[in-house]
């Protein structure tokens, strides 16, 4: 499974990234995950930071940041149907 | 009944002593606190649900088909209700001037979202009353009004970051629609998430509000920022300008030294300074703007933040 974060590096988007990485580990999945920094990157899938890309899906946008257990529930959902 | 509640905590369980400093600080931190986080709590909560039907991807589609100044005056009103984290104003600047909405009016929107701060107003209805709390509201919206016009009048696109126009992806992005259900779960979610990061710095701003109730004699202020000294707007501006993130713990801090003297002008002036004028922001912006506009941009709203603070330091 590829996740991405993405945020230009404010704080909001560096604790998404931190949710994730504990949301994988709880969950123990099998998975990559890569922040995305790179503006023009972030600009195709979304204008409102911090995202979060599941397989090239935008799952999330914007504030405020989804919380431990809807991050769980958005990665699961990807992974049964991967 | 708070007021009795604030009173029968500070003289009958803690047992001070009727009038004296202590007791005094006390009382007002009491009071303050339980009114501050009840009406944080409920405002927040309604900005929240509000803010729900005007994601970022629906802001900038009803602005792009506006002309300036009425342009100017949607995108205003539109950077309140419309929520977004400070990182998110370039993506949203790019967005704006791909879907063809013009340099002011992108910036009228940019100037009124900080300007017009949830907290600030919450607070201010809290402290000083809806009067207070109104003009609040309609001088940031004239800022941003104006600003954004005078910005767009200088013709200063050749100021912004060339790849900004070079930018083209021609992506729609997708509006989620919400069921009530998720809009009040958000709401709640934002409300939690609000008072999570202010809570402590209004606690202890209460506090040191509670303190100067207390022990700043009372004409300390008057003699050095009263409304006799000329000086005291541009002096609070300047100082207001580096400091950033405490929008929330200044304000009851400025409400206790307005007891003591401090003018509304000047009281405005500052939050104004504080919450729409910041480091952080303007490296954030650096990204898209090149100096120069970078430097009108801050000219620009320090002067007006400026004269708003004299404008209300005269008719107050």
């Amino acid at each position: 499974m590829e996740i991405k974060v993405l945020g230009p590096g404010c704080p909001n988007c560096r604790m998404l990234e931190e949710i994730v990485k504990k949301a994988i580990i709880e969950l123990g999945i099998d998975a990559k995950v890569e922040k995305v920094t790179n503006i023009i990157e972030i600009m195709k899938y979304t204008m409102s930071t911090p995202g979060l890309v599941i397989n090239g899906k935008l799952k999330h946008s914007g504030k405020p940041l989804p919380s431990l257990e809807k991050v769980k529930e958005l990665i699961q959902q990807e992974n049964i149907k991967g | 009944m708070l007021k009795e509640f604030a009173g029968y905590v500070t003289y009958n369980i803690i047992n001070l002593e009727y009038g004296s400093r202590p007791a005094d600080v006390l009382d007002f931190f009491i009071y303050d606190t339980i009114k501050i986080f009840f009406l944080l709590t409920l405002i927040i909560f309604v900005i929240s649900v509000i803010r729900s039907y005007f994601p970022p991807e629906k802001t900038k589609q009803i602005l792009s088909h506006k002309k300036e100044f009425i342009g100017n005056i949607l995108a205003a009103l539109l950077g309140i209700v419309t929520p977004f984290c400070s990182c998110s104003a370039v993506p949203l600047f790019i967005g704006f001037v791909e879907a063809g909405i013009p340099l002011g009016v992108t910036f009228s929107f940019l100037i009124s979202s900080p300007m017009v701060n949830e907290i600030a107003v919450v607070l201010l209805f809290g402290l000083f009353g809806w009067k207070v709390t109104a003009i609040y509201i309609g001088t940031g919206l004239l800022v941003a009004i104006f600003g954004g016009l005078i910005i767009g009048k200088l013709k200063l696109e050749k100021w912004v970051e060339e790849y900004v126009y070079k930018f083209h992806n021609g992506q729609e992005y997708e509006i989620v629609r919400q069921t009530s259900k998720e809009r009040l779960l958000y709401a709640k979610e934002n409300t939690k998430d609000i008072l999570k990061r202010v809570w402590l710095f209004i606690l202890i701003a209460i506090g040191i509000g509670g303190f100067i109730h207390g022990y700043v004699p009372q004409d300390f202020l008057v003699r050095y920022a009263g409304r006799g000294n000329v000086f005291a707007v541009p002096i609070a501006v300047l100082i207001g300008v580096p400091l950033y993130s405490n929008a929330a713990g200044v304000i009851p801090i400025v409400y206790a030294l307005m007891e003591k003297g401090l003018s509304v002008g000047t009281v405005l002036a500052f939050m104004m300074a504080v919450t729409a004028l910041s480091l952080p922001e303007m490296i954030i912006l650096r990204k898209v703007l090149k100096i120069p506009l970078l430097g009108v941009f801050v000219g620009i709203m320090t002067v007006t933040i400026i004269a708003v603070g004299y404008l209300f330091n005269a008719i107050l």
